[in-house]
């Protein structure tokens, strides 16, 4: 029982960590490696803005979402722009800015764990007999409603619907109209947004380390790359399988070697099916 | 109607006359044609002799010429064979830990451990990625992002080799000076090797693939093989440089399979400019002398670089080498049209 | 002697049938020509020949070996060669450095590849020949400039030179005169008569019939996957069924 609640928990983190991956590269073809640096970038602005600005923590959670918005603009808009297309550039430069950022704040003294976000409300359910506090029930909540919210969103709207089109084909959507630059900074925002909020959902149920940055990235790479890069409906299915596999391994095996069956995971299914488990199986590379 | 200029870019009258046989009836042209390997090599062979005045700078100039070996390995693999592979410090780790393997159960000497390390920890890299083969582009970049990532868990979750502490007392170089002359004739020798090897047939149907792999298989060649032989010579470079490494700091631990030893060679070669493995030599000698001077400043120096790469990826820099290489053989003028 | 034999061959891309039961036999030194509209399913069918495709069914024997399922190489080692329909050369070497590769290759060198210059000499003026023997002026740069730089007509004769230089028992030509000029083609169908001659057995899928029928006596038709007819030019061209496939009920 224990294992189904914590395993459903855990499978939400995973889904708000890779779902701005994934809505970023599935709508612009952009691997936003960078992600896992917003992430930290996120928690500590809010962190800064509640403790040098003595903000509350609702507005200045909202500062440091505008904030992770803006930083992926601005990567798009200075960096991205002007290699678009070349993976392997984009691959790098994102990377390199990530690192950037997250050796930023390690320069700048944040290490160690004494950095922390409040959580909503404290105390503890109990759900079976498995107590289960209220900012995990949080993070569900919250991956439930950020889901529907997105598919809404790409479904209705006419900015969506744009997304979408520039998705399944960049150069008819073009000729329709479409402006690629502004839905890659559109998707870039949203991205960065999505990957800040699961910061701030998930920073109270620890501390704000600088290494969460590279934990996130793989974590939301190995969601991604199992479910089929770009794929949404793949990347919450592998989120629940990645979700449950973690929770598994930390209860019969040991903590640390959570990483080692992430990892694992990414390299098989890079080496078994690299389009993914759950992604529409490309027959491209069969062509010739 | 509006004339414009354009930049014209023309052959040095002595660039042209060099490249004949007739080179060789001139003073002049023998020297412009040796006068930029001389360079290269003289001053490889002179830098230990001038740290005699300044000793803090010799292990600069150890790490300049890892770092160099590591550049030219990602330059080979991405520019020669395609492959963008940005786990290099898998390679340094492997060879690190084979060369304090070798060491110390083997009891070898460093000059036996090392080559012997380089060429095992080869082998074996390339046994690990032969999965890997198949991808391409991206997905080879990812997978080869989570090599050094999977060692390092690894290592920590099953405490092997001394866990998080590594292995301590690997037995190090009798005396400086062949410590300096190992390795900075072992890098030269490498990078000519490497450079020759590229121009051979093999080295031929490396670049062909990177071309087109379909081409290559329907003329009958096994790309997969190929593709490993080429793995295994940019590993056995990694290799080099982790197993020297583990011998001059008498340890190897996890941090040879950190960040450091797969950024800053991807930095250097761009910097550099890829595609000639001498673009990434001079790339390691412009930026870890740069890292050196930051050191004080710790974290910063891996934000200074992955800045440096950005800038220079963004706006599209040929690198210096390929820059000076222009300026060498070519001269530009303005041309109304 | 039958020199390759396809027996039941089909091949799905997901529920798409691309392939459906298709059997041919082609002789030692014949030249069989393999037409069929547009989507038909010819370059598929080169592909499962040639490894590139893993066929679904049915069995591909050569020279008495069922080769379904090994890999392009390996195929290619055994000697059959094919050009690519849209021509894959390796635009930053030089023209004639992109026959290096086919004369590294193992058949090359174990069989010597053309005129034995995978085995012994030298690599680069064996290309040279190699060349001009599918007409590069010798005298010229053409040679020499990167295979990226060179115009539609050498590019195909590049093709068809990558395929020499290895010696191919069947040649198997992926519509070689598509984007040829008329004098372009003129000078292309006495090489490949030559090749004939010379011992070698060459299927062509084709949609240029006229020059096709010049060289070929026996050709098959499929459409949708399926083969529809086989025959001599004529009786092909009479099929109902053809003209059904190339004109639309």
């Amino acid at each position: 029982m224990e294992i189904i609640i914590y395993g459903i928990v855990n499978s939400f983190k995973l889904i708000l960590i890779a779902f701005g991956f994934t809505l970023v590269y599935g709508t612009s073809r952009l691997p936003n490696f960078a992600h896992g640096a917003i992430f930290v970038f996120t928690g500590f602005v809010a962190w800064i803005m509640m403790h040098k600005l003595n903000l509350p923590f609702l507005p200045a959670a909202v500062l440091a979402l505008a904030s992770a918005a803006l930083v992926g603009v601005v990567i798009y808009q200075f960096i991205l722009k002007r290699i678009r297309g070349m993976s392997m550039n984009e691959i790098i430069a994102t990377y390199a800015i990530g690192v950037a950022l997250i050796e930023t704040f390690r320069w700048l003294g944040f290490k160690g764990t004494t950095f922390t976000l409040p959580v909503l409300r404290e105390g503890v359910v109990f759900i079976a007999d498995v107590p289960v506090d209220y900012q995990r029930l949080l993070v569900v909540a919250i991956g439930i409603v950020m889901l529907a919210a997105v598919w809404a969103f790409t479904k209705f709207t006419r900015t969506g619907l744009a997304l979408r089109g520039i998705a399944q084909d960049e150069r008819a959507a073009m000729m329709l109209g479409i402006d690629a630059d502004m839905t890659g900074t559109l998707a870039m925002a949203l991205g960065s947004a999505l990957s800040g909020l699961a910061a701030l959902m998930l920073f109270p149920l620890g501390s704000i380390v600088v290494e969460a940055g590279y934990n996130t990235l793989v974590f939301a790479l190995a969601v991604c790359i199992v479910g089929g890069i770009g794929s949404w409906g793949g990347t919450i299915m592998a989120a629940f399988v990645l979700g449950f596999l973690q929770v598994i391994t930390v209860t019969y095996l040991a903590t640390h070697f959570q990483m080692v069956v992430t990892l694992a995971a990414i390299i098989a299914t890079l080496i078994i099916r690299p389009s993914g488990f759950f992604g529409k199986h490309k027959e491209l590379e069969e062509r010739v | 109607m509006k004339t414009g200029k354009r930049r014209e870019r023309i052959d040095r009258g002595i660039k042209v006359r060099s490249d004949g046989l007739y080179a060789l009836s001139s003073w002049r042209e023998i020297a412009y044609l040796l006068a930029p390997r001389t360079l290269l090599i003289g001053g490889f062979l002179l830098a230990p002799l001038l740290l005699l005045l300044f000793p803090y700078w010799q292990k600069v100039l150890l790490i300049v010429c890892i770092y160099a070996l590591l550049a030219m390995a990602f330059d080979f693999l991405a520019n020669y064979v395609g492959l963008v592979c940005l786990g290099g410090s898998f390679f340094v780790g492997v060879g690190g830990y084979g060369a304090a393997l070798l060491n110390k159960y083997c009891g070898l000497a460093p000059f036996l451990s090392i080559p012997l390390a380089a060429l095992l920890g080869a082998a074996f890299c390339t046994l690990l990625l032969l999965p890997c083969l198949p991808l391409r582009g991206v997905y080879f970049a990812i997978i080869t992002l989570m090599y050094p990532l999977m060692a390092t868990r690894i290592i920590e979750a099953f405490e092997l080799f001394g866990g998080t502490n590594g292995m301590m007392d690997v037995a190090g170089f009798a005396n400086p000076w062949i410590e300096q002359y190992f390795l900075v004739t072992a890098t030269l020798l490498l990078l000519f090797g490497l450079r020759r090897l590229a121009v051979e047939d093999l080295g031929l149907v490396i670049k062909g693939i990177k071309d087109n792999d379909q081409s290559v298989r329907a003329s009958g060649i096994n790309i997969t093989f190929i593709k490993a032989q080429a793995i295994f010579y940019a590993a056995f470079l990694g290799c080099f440089a982790g197993a020297y490494l583990a011998h001059v700091y008498m340890w190897a631990g996890l941090s040879m399979f950190a960040l450091d030893f797969s950024i800053i060679p991807i930095a250097a070669t761009v910097v550099g400019g890829g595609g000639s493995l001498m673009g990434a030599v001079l790339g390691a000698v412009l930026l870890v002398p740069l890292s050196e001077a930051l050191r004080a400043f710790g974290p910063l120096r891996i934000v200074v670089y992955s800045l440096i790469l950005t800038v220079v990826i963004v706006i599209k820099g040929e690198g210096l080498l390929n820059y000076l290489a222009r300026k060498y053989s070519q001269f530009e003028r303005w041309v109304e049209i | 002697m039958a020199l390759l034999t396809v027996h039941g061959l089909g091949k799905k891309f997901g529920g798409i049938t691309a392939l459906n039961n298709i059997d041919f036999t082609i002789d030692e030194g014949e030249i069989m020509g393999i037409i069929g509209p547009n989507g038909s399913g010819k370059t598929t069918l080169i592909n499962c020949i040639t490894g590139f495709i893993r066929a679904s069914a049915g069995k591909i024997v050569f020279e008495g070996r069922d080769i379904r399922g090994l890999a392009p190489h390996r195929i290619v080692n055994l000697g059959i060669c094919r050009t690519f329909q849209i021509m894959r050369p390796y635009a930053s070497l030089p023209a004639y450095k992109n026959l290096i590769i086919p004369l590294y290759s193992p058949r090359a060198r174990k069989t010597g590849g053309w005129r034995g210059g995978g085995r012994h000499g030298d690599r680069n003026i064996i290309a040279l020949d190699l060349l001009e023997e599918v007409g590069f002026e010798r005298e010229s740069k053409v040679p020499y400039k990167l295979a990226g730089t060179l115009p539609t007509g050498y590019l195909k004769r590049l093709e068809l030179a990558r395929c020499l230089a290895l010696n191919p028992r069947l040649l198997i030509c992926d519509e070689v005169f598509s984007g040829l000029s008329m004098s372009e083609i003129a000078s292309m169908v006495p090489l490949i008569e030559k090749l004939n001659r010379s011992g070698v057995t060459i299927i062509m899928i084709e949609h240029r019939l006229k020059e096709l029928f010049r060289v070929a006596k026996r050709v098959m038709a499929i459409s949708y996957g399926d083969k529809i007819v086989e025959g001599t030019p004529e009786e092909v061209m009479a099929n109902e069924k053809v003209k059904e496939a190339y004109l639309g009920a």
